[in-house]
């Protein structure tokens, strides 16, 4: 093992990689189920669902749709050969232009009546206020990959391409530097949200691949932004803070940091880069490329990617924390000062080829981790790829220490056609479990419970076979998320769907009433804000179900509390009854172990409240 | 007569039918409507010549480290090498056939005219008659960041702790190659502005930045070179990235 290690120039990440194996080898089974072999087709492909209903798709508008944009059909491969061998007989002959993914539907941002769907060619505004959601307006600024929030009046947009132009235009200019050339933050006032209008754009040195809204703890006028960058980086010429190379030959390198900019509301256009942090240096030593170096651990082991930027920051302010996941590592940040956040804790796992994105349980005591393995674009549900790798990881937080606890890959198989693999979700906020809807692209979108984060399983799902059952055309579900009673999916070619999850032995009534009743305002998935539910019977009724599923709780208590809690719903509180129960529920707490002891406590304290 | 006018522009720009597409400026400036089909022109990219050649001459570059890792078999038994020799002839040929899908996917040739001529001539020790150089042709390699024919001749000499030696320099020197290689085509104007190849660009520079890292590791593993062996000596002449 040591020796192994040296050898692959690892030791740096030794440390890392014995402290955080996984805590059983648990890896999850994927057989074929319903999902395997859906017929295929673009708009009218075959489906499946399980304990979830689509209830409306959104087609995608002209504006926002070219065949030729789709990766990559066989037809234009035929006509791009036919060109070719026309221009070989001498013949004129124009192959067909052909720009994959460049209207690839992306990540989602949540205001009020308001959905943001961002795009690889700029973002769509939906209205959710009626039944189907309808289009207010469609903004057309190429550059990708289209990673959206919203703040107030504010939205932002991640750009990354090459191609991206300061005025959203495509025009090439000439010269081996391009002043018009953008690549970064893009800040839009939207409060005409018929016709967005570009305020600001900050130019960063890997340009914006993710990025996160952090508000600031003490000043409601300042907004920072975490900035995640994946390119290469970019010439000093054409912006000048840009330096590349390895930190032993270049201490300045653009490389091995992530980018904080700080944006004051009241003057959103002076928006700047305010640091670049380096959150990835050895603790002891302060060297920069402190973590993964890239490779792999052994020879069985996946190839993780070198841990040289972030991918996607989660943070959860309340707690002052962020979850990063960084391309060869998961880490913890402590961002009390979200200026100034520093890494207080960091894992490895041999089976996690690229750290991709990461979501807190509500308690903010574990994480989900996505691995995209293939980067999103290959088809790793197979029936050979192996059922942990490009699977989620759950990890606990215990005393500030990131620790892996199980996989979790989706368990039904899917075709060589179908590119799949975790990606983005967020949480269904149930009170008393732990569950998160994702996106798997072609694998469709899955419903997760990790309550149990040793445990985790499938409670609902739905599925649409391949756009092309004979050539992988790239598809599926980018993001799937929670935003007021309804599941918001982006599929990459084919549009916005909603869908409703409806009751099952994995969800009761009460269960699914009292996360339909959670509504936010504002929703940035990667900004988790605690879910607080109100004191209702539902709510009440929900943790009761729970309770019942287990054998924690003795039968008369069950039944008494069943009756309290059937009478408050009806109007006829019994305040002494309640008072009661809310004490033995707490008494009954004291004896009962994990979640069914905090489900106990959380009842008891809401009907405390509710009898007064 | 302005409403009449107003409303004809409206008609003429499809604005009236349906929800707006909106193009924002630069920051500061205003944003304008454009039609549906206007919104899918900016959507097109295009190819450069530059880019096409770049994924030609890459295919080529990337044969080579393929071909370095078949001469391991019975030349080194050091575990490091071997395992390093399998994982880059793993991710070179994937990278490879995703190169040659790209070109042939836009109906692209897989192999560049201007390396036909070293091609038929130079890769298997014969002698490439287009260099009129006073120097061996045969030490000039066939672009930057490969080996020339007389380095590739070393390395198949060379056995035990001399062949790693030579193997790591050379495969670092091929790597350095293909950033150099990625450097100068963004120096192009409008090049690699297509999706796949930004993404695939990127992808180069970090795999071969990771890799080059390990193998800078793996070289300073290596017992010191005792008299350093002749075959050794035509290495030393690669200039750092």
């Amino acid at each position: 093992m040591k020796k192994l290690l040296k050898c692959t120039a690892a030791l740096g990440a030794l440390s890392l990689a014995l402290g955080a194996g996984l805590a059983h080898a648990q890896v999850n089974t994927v057989g074929e189920d319903e999902r395997t072999h859906l017929s295929g087709g673009l708009f009218d492909a075959g489906s499946a669902s399980s304990n979830m209903e689509l209830e409306h798709t959104v087609p995608p508008i002209d504006a926002f749709f070219d065949e030729r944009a789709l990766f990559a059909p066989a037809r234009f491969m035929a006509e791009m050969m036919a060109a070719r061998e026309a221009a070989e007989r001498g013949e004129e002959a124009t192959p067909p232009a052909f720009t994959p993914l460049a209207m690839a539907n992306t990540d989602f941002a949540f205001q009020g009546d308001h959905v943001f769907m961002g795009n690889y060619h700029g973002f769509l505004v939906y209205n959710i206020a009626g039944d189907a959601p309808e289009l207010v307006s469609a903004v057309v600024c190429p550059g990708g990959q289209g990673d959206v929030s919203v703040h107030g009046n504010l939205l932002f947009l991640s750009v990354e391409h090459n191609r991206a132009r300061l005025d959203c235009g495509s025009e090439s200019a000439e010269g081996t530097v391009n002043p018009d050339r953008f690549r970064g933050i893009r800040i839009f006032d939207i409060s005409d949200l018929t016709a967005p209008r570009q305020i600001a754009a900050v130019q960063t040195c890997r340009g914006s691949h993710t990025h996160t809204l952090v508000p600031d703890p003490n000043d409601t006028n300042i907004l920072y932004v975490y900035n995640s960058g994946t390119q290469p980086v970019r010439p000093g010429d054409e912006l000048g803070i840009c330096s590349d190379g390895q930190p032993g030959e270049n201490p300045e390198t653009s490389l091995y940091s992530i980018d904080i900019i700080r944006v004051p509301l009241d003057a959103p256009e002076t928006a700047e880069l305010i640091s670049s942090p380096r959150i990835f240096a050895d603790r002891d030593t302060g060297e920069i490329a402190g973590l993964w170096q890239g490779g792999q651990l052994g020879v069985a082991s996946q190839r993780t990617s070198q841990t040289n930027h972030c991918h996607d920051i989660t943070v959860y302010p309340e707690l002052n924390l962020a979850a990063g996941a960084c391309s060869g590592n998961g880490i913890l940040l402590d961002i009390s000062d979200p200026a100034n956040p520093s890494r207080i804790s960091e894992m490895f796992d041999p089976d996690m080829a690229y750290w991709h994105s990461a979501t807190f349980n509500n308690e903010g005591n574990v994480v989900v981790f996505t691995d995209e393995w293939g980067g999103g674009t290959a088809a790793r549900c197979r029936a050979e790829d192996p059922a942990h790798w490009g699977a989620n990881l759950i990890a606990t937080i215990e005393n500030n220490t990131l620790r892996g606890q199980a996989f979790f890959k989706l368990p039904a198989i899917q075709g060589a056609s179908e590119n799949c693999v975790a990606h983005n979700g967020s949480l269904v906020p149930v009170p008393g479990r732990d569950i998160m809807v994702q996106s798997w692209y072609q694998g469709g979108v899955s419903v997760m419970d990790f309550t149990d984060p040793q445990n985790p399983f499938e409670i609902a799902y739905f599925d649409r076979g391949p756009v092309d059952p004979d050539n992988l055309v790239v598809a599926g579900y980018w993001s799937s998320y929670w935003y007021n009673g309804r599941i918001y999916a982006s599929e990459i070619a084919r549009g916005l769907d909603v869908l409703r999850l409806t009751t099952s032995e994995h969800l009761s009534e009460a269960e699914l009433a009292a996360a339909e009743a959670v509504i936010e305002r504002e929703v940035n998935p990667q900004t988790q804000t605690r879910i607080v539910w109100e004191d209702t019977p539902v709510v009440a009724r929900a943790y009761l179900d729970q309770l019942a599923r287990g054998e924690a709780v003795e039968a008369r208590l069950m039944e008494r509390a069943s009756t309290e809690i059937a009478r408050w719903a009806d109007g006829r509180m019994n305040r002494g009854n309640l008072r009661r129960l809310s004490r033995d529920l707490a008494s009954a707490a004291a004896g009962a172990e994990g979640r069914d002891g905090v489900r106990l406590t959380a009842l008891g304290e809401m009907l405390g409240r509710v009898a007064g | 007569m302005i409403t009449v006018s107003l409303l004809l522009t409206l008609l003429a720009a499809g604005a009236v039918s349906g929800p707006p597409i909106v193009q924002p400026g630069a920051p500061g400036q205003p944003s304008r409507e454009i039609t549906a089909e206007h919104s899918r022109a900016l959507s097109q990219t295009r190819h450069t010549a530059a880019d096409i050649r770049f994924m030609q001459h890459m295919i080529v570059h990337h044969q080579q480290a393929v071909d370095m890792v078949a001469l391991i078999e019975g030349r080194t038994a050091n575990p490091s090498i071997i395992a390093m020799g399998g994982r880059i002839a793993r991710s070179q040929d994937d990278e490879i056939a995703m190169m040659r899908d790209w070109l042939e996917r836009r109906g692209e040739a897989v192999e560049a005219d201007d390396l036909h001529a070293h091609h038929s001539h130079g890769s298997h020790g014969g002698h490439d008659h287009h260099h009129h150089t006073a120097a061996d042709p045969d030490d000039i390699p066939l672009m930057t960041g490969m080996l020339s024919v007389n380095q590739m001749r070393a390395l198949e000499a060379a056995r035990g702790d001399a062949f790693d030696r030579l193997f790591l320099e050379g495969m670092i020197h091929h790597h350095e190659g293909a950033l150099l290689m990625v450097d100068e085509l963004l120096a192009q104007p409008g090049a690699a502005e297509d999706i796949i190849m930004s993404d695939f660009t990127g992808h180069i520079v970090a795999d071969q930045m990771a890799e080059i890292l390990r193998m800078q590791n793996l070289l300073a593993a290596l017992p010191p070179a005792e008299a350093e062996d002749a075959a050794g000596n035509s290495h030393h002449h690669h200039h750092h990235h």
